[in-house]
């Protein structure tokens, strides 16, 4: 098993004395109906008293199981077959269920990714801190324990801690809930924190102060963190240390600057490469003509390489004239009433902007502000309370029936979630061609022909046409979803995150899909996310929403070099790896 | 709250007048005259007849007849059965004898149905979850006649263990054997709905967030996958508590309880309107109720569906 690159450089003098965490060679089965599937494959780590070290890698790298396996919560059948988990000199992996209690909470703590999930609904916020104090004998007595859980709870950073101990999960927000499981997690000084993802369901915003948060207690207390992400720029930006998985292998390990200006494993090099956040600081840091030497990072031959994207996209955008506005949004405006209150809630407030034909608007913000309700009232899904949608010109508020299906043949959108967005019951062919029915085009034979044709132009294999979406990677099944967008040979795609579920090299394969497709067939996009890194490499445009207002607009270059809005700013810098960009 | 809880009890009058309304339209509608039926096989004495269609109103037209009905609910009175009691009183002395039967088989169906029902949940897929999953598909499978039949003949009549039928005042330990077969068919539902609850609550992110916390199963069990698994057993239970109390028409038949659903049942075949008016009434009162309380306990049970207002 010595895949791993091995790096002449990646010694590490400052810390020294007896690991904390060493796994070494480590193996993880799951057992299916077929046998034994291995999703960890000799894989080994140091981590060394007090220090951060991230495990970066795509999702079914192994990462995660890797994680679990050191505190024995492996999903499932998964089990651990080979190898050893020495913490302290003990291995975990030898030790009793009883013995694994005490480790678990007390000496290693556990922060899961998703904080919609990892609370239980029907118990209080306090009793959930109260019961982990408790257990780990960190505070006995009634006053001792409460007075511990909102001190644990504040140092998270949930300052009016007294008064939210009695509330429940779904009272608060997801940044809150996070805030309650890190604190939990820290609740009784371990030795370790295993961090699966802390963030990634979280705004960028809320992911910094967390992170700042996660990191400041960490080193204060001196636990060492193990972090788990699929983002390299934000694990370069967080870790000292850096191990990259593939396939269940470590890859490549060292430290984390090194790793990043120069990858020496393909795979790692291909992840640099994609890496969203690390491409818009590259295409940011060269605009502004600052020779940066240490991101000329290597650009691959697979078609992926987004910087040259984003500046062929520049180049053609100066060059063109002005166009015509494919979409026209004039002051819209979307109330919605609350139930049982007397204030109305407004969702999206006087928006107004355009996007040229043959063009990209980007519509950035975070969940709430309003920017999915815009998508809605586009695709005339909900009704605008005010204000007016032009589409090539035509008002579309009054339209009915034929004409309504008119519009929406030419305007087709593609949601986030490609799990969700696919009907499992139905293959991918039928899927495809099901717009083509609904709008009754063409023939059966001639319908068949189209499905063939837009697999091809969204480069899937046309066998594919008779399998089923769960035999498909999140990736495929995006790009099932953008053909069947395309089914109807439309002039608008309004794309509602469509790349943030996805894998950072999936994302960037869509995201270069999107851009041929617009250069081939002149589409016009009107791209939401919440995620400023990858708009730089496909958008025209951006426009800034918060609580339901545009706050700023302007070009990408002009928002990314020169923001006008504090907003704006705060949005930039949350992008990870801001911090190492120019710390080199 | 307490304004949710007028506002559903406030729901509950228009129910109330349709059901009344289609109930009596029904019996009306029936086909065949009660008064005549009376008399068997005896010729009807015309006079007498004549006095009876009088007295029960039976003269008068549909609607008419209904509006006295109503007019007596609203004076507490539910009318007069066929054999000249007051129906306020049948109702006084059966349902009693039901509820009794509809809590010992709640009871039974509870503890033993969330009980099994978690342990085959907690061993999936090993024996004990095979042979549960088994049998409960047996029960649920046959007709409550068959099981009341077989359990009637095998302990009453073979083993001599209980009394066939139910005697007078219906004494508890003769309730048993009947709640037993009512509580068998809820039983199977009840392990198979909690079996599946515990296995999904089970593999929730929150369980395992609950391990990594440093808690042993013994308190994880009860604290984190039961509670959770018993939303749905709650929502189950409730209806079924409904179904027993508005009497188990078969299983009272056969043992002979002197319940609110063999009642029910004569006073249909006679086509005694009033009876069977105020008899389903009462038992949609209490279908409304039991599903007030069910909404209730939920926000108990999980805050999320709290009312705030």
């Amino acid at each position: 098993m010595s895949s791993t690159t091995p790096r002449p450089t990646a010694s590490r003098p400052t810390v020294s004395g007896a690991p904390l965490l060493e796994i070494k060679n480590l193996q993880v089965g799951f057992q299916t109906q077929n046998g034994m599937v291995q999703a960890v494959r000799g894989a080994s780590l140091t981590l060394r008293a007090g220090e951060t070290l991230a495990i970066v890698g795509e999702s079914g790298s192994g990462k995660s199981t890797t994680a679990h396996a050191v505190i024995n919560l492996l999903p499932g059948s998964g089990q651990v077959t080979g190898g050893e988990i020495l913490f302290e000199g003990r291995d975990l992996t030898k030790l009793s269920q009883k013995e694994m209690e005490e480790v678990r909470g007390k000496l290693i703590g556990f922060v899961p990714q998703d904080p919609m999930s990892n609370l239980n609904p029907v118990w209080s916020i306090g009793f959930q801190v109260e019961e982990a104090i408790k257990a780990n004998g960190i505070a006995t007595g009634r006053s001792d324990i409460k007075k511990h859980a909102i001190a644990v709870l504040k140092e998270a950073g949930l300052g009016d801690a007294e008064k939210r101990l009695r509330q429940f999960p779904h009272q608060f927000s997801g940044g809150m809930r996070q805030r309650v499981l890190i604190g939990m997690g820290l609740s009784s000084r371990p030795k370790l924190l295993i961090a699966d993802e802390p963030t990634s369901a979280l705004d960028v915003t809320v992911q910094r102060t967390i992170l700042d948060n996660l990191e400041k207690l960490t080193r204060e207390i001196g636990t060492a963190l193990l972090f788990i992400t699929h983002d390299l720029g934000l694990a370069a930006e967080r870790a000292e240390n850096l191990v990259v998985m593939y396939k269940g292998q470590v890859v490549e390990s060292g430290p984390s600057k090194e790793i990043l200006q120069n990858p020496l494993h393909p795979y790692t090099q291909r992840l640099v490469a994609a890496a969203p956040s690390l491409a818009s600081r590259r295409i940011q840091s060269s605009s502004k003509s600052l020779v940066d030497l240490d991101y000329s990072a290597p650009r691959t031959a697979e078609g992926l390489d987004l910087i040259k994207a984003a500046e062929d996209r520049a180049e053609l955008q100066a060059a063109a004239p002005k166009r015509e506005s494919a979409i026209v949004l004039q002051n819209l405006t979307k109330v919605y009433r609350i139930r049982g209150s007397k204030d109305d809630f407004k969702a999206v407030d006087n928006v107004s902007f355009e996007i040229e034909r043959g063009t990209t608007m980007a519509l950035v913000g975070e969940s709430g502000s309003g920017k999915s309700t815009v998508a809605k009232m586009l695709l005339r899904l909900e009704d605008a309370t005010e204000g007016k949608i032009l589409i090539n010109g035509t008002d579309t508020a009054p339209l009915k029936g034929k004409a309504l299906l008119d519009l929406r043949r030419r305007m087709q959108p593609v949601f986030q979630d490609p799990y969700g967005s696919l009907d499992p019951l139905r293959n991918i062919g039928n899927t495809i061609s099901e717009p083509l029915t609904t709008h009754n085009i063409g023939d059966k034979a001639s319908r068949r022909a189209r499905v063939l044709e837009l697999l091809d132009q969204v480069s899937l294999p046309s066998t594919l046409a008779t399998r089923y979406p769960n035999e498909l990677s999140g990736g495929q099944r995006q790009r099932v979803a953008i053909a069947r967008a395309l089914a109807l040979k439309p002039d608008i795609v309004i794309l509602d995150e469509a790349v943030s579920a996805l894998d950072v090299l999936v994302q960037a394969q869509i995201l270069q899909l999107l851009t041929d497709l617009q250069t081939e067939l002149n589409l016009t996009y009107l791209f939401i996310t919440h995620d400023l890194a990858v708009v730089r490499v496909i958008a025209d445009n951006v426009s800034v929403m918060q609580r339901g207002k545009i706050v700023e607009k302007a070009t990408t270059d002009e928002v990314f070099d020169n923001p006008q809005m504090e907003y704006t700013k705060e949005l930039l810098n949350a992008i990870p790896g801001a911090g190492i960009a120019l710390g080199v | 709250m307490a304004g949710y809880i007028l506002r559903r009890l406030l729901q509950a009058i228009p129910v109330f007048i349709g059901t009344t309304f289609l109930i009596y339209f029904m019996v009306f509608a029936l086909p065949g005259d009660p008064i005549i039926a009376l008399f068997g096989d005896k010729t009807p004495n015309p006079a007498i007849v004549a006095q009876l269609r009088q007295q029960y109103h039976l003269d008068q037209p549909f609607i008419v007849q209904y509006l006295i009905y109503m007019g007596g609910i609203f004076q507490g009175n539910f009318g007069v059965s066929f054999s000249g009691q007051p129906v306020i009183e049948i109702l006084a002395r059966t349902f009693p004898v039901t509820l009794r039967l509809a809590v010992i088989a709640l009871l039974m169906e509870t503890i033993a149905g969330i009980l099994v029902g978690m342990v085959a949940g907690l061993r999936k897929g090993k024996l004990f979850d095979g042979t549960t999953l088994a049998i409960s598909l047996i029960l649920i499978s046959l007709p409550v006649f068959v099981i009341a039949f077989v359990a009637q003949f095998v302990f009453g009549v073979q083993l001599g263990w209980a009394r066939t039928t139910v005697g007078d005042g219906a004494p508890i330990q003769d309730l048993i054997l009947p709640a037993i077969v009512l509580a068998s068919i809820s039983f199977a539902q009840i392990v198979r709905l909690t079996r599946s609850s515990v296995i999904e609550t089970s593999s929730l992110d929150f369980v395992r967030t609950a391990y990594s916390k440093g808690l042993g199963r013994r308190r994880i069990i009860p604290v984190h996958i039961l509670r959770n698994s018993l939303i749905p057993v709650v929502t189950y239970l409730a209806t079924d508590f409904g179904v027993l109390l508005v009497g188990a028409t078969v299983t009272e038949g056969i043992f002979n309880v002197p319940g609110v659903g063999n009642t029910l049942y004569q006073a249909i075949i006679r086509g005694e309107g009033p009876t069977v008016v105020s008899f389903v009434t009462v038992m949609v009162l209490i279908y409304l109720l039991v599903n007030l309380a069910v909404d209730l306990l939920y926000g108990l049970l999980d805050p999320r569906i709290r009312y705030v207002k």
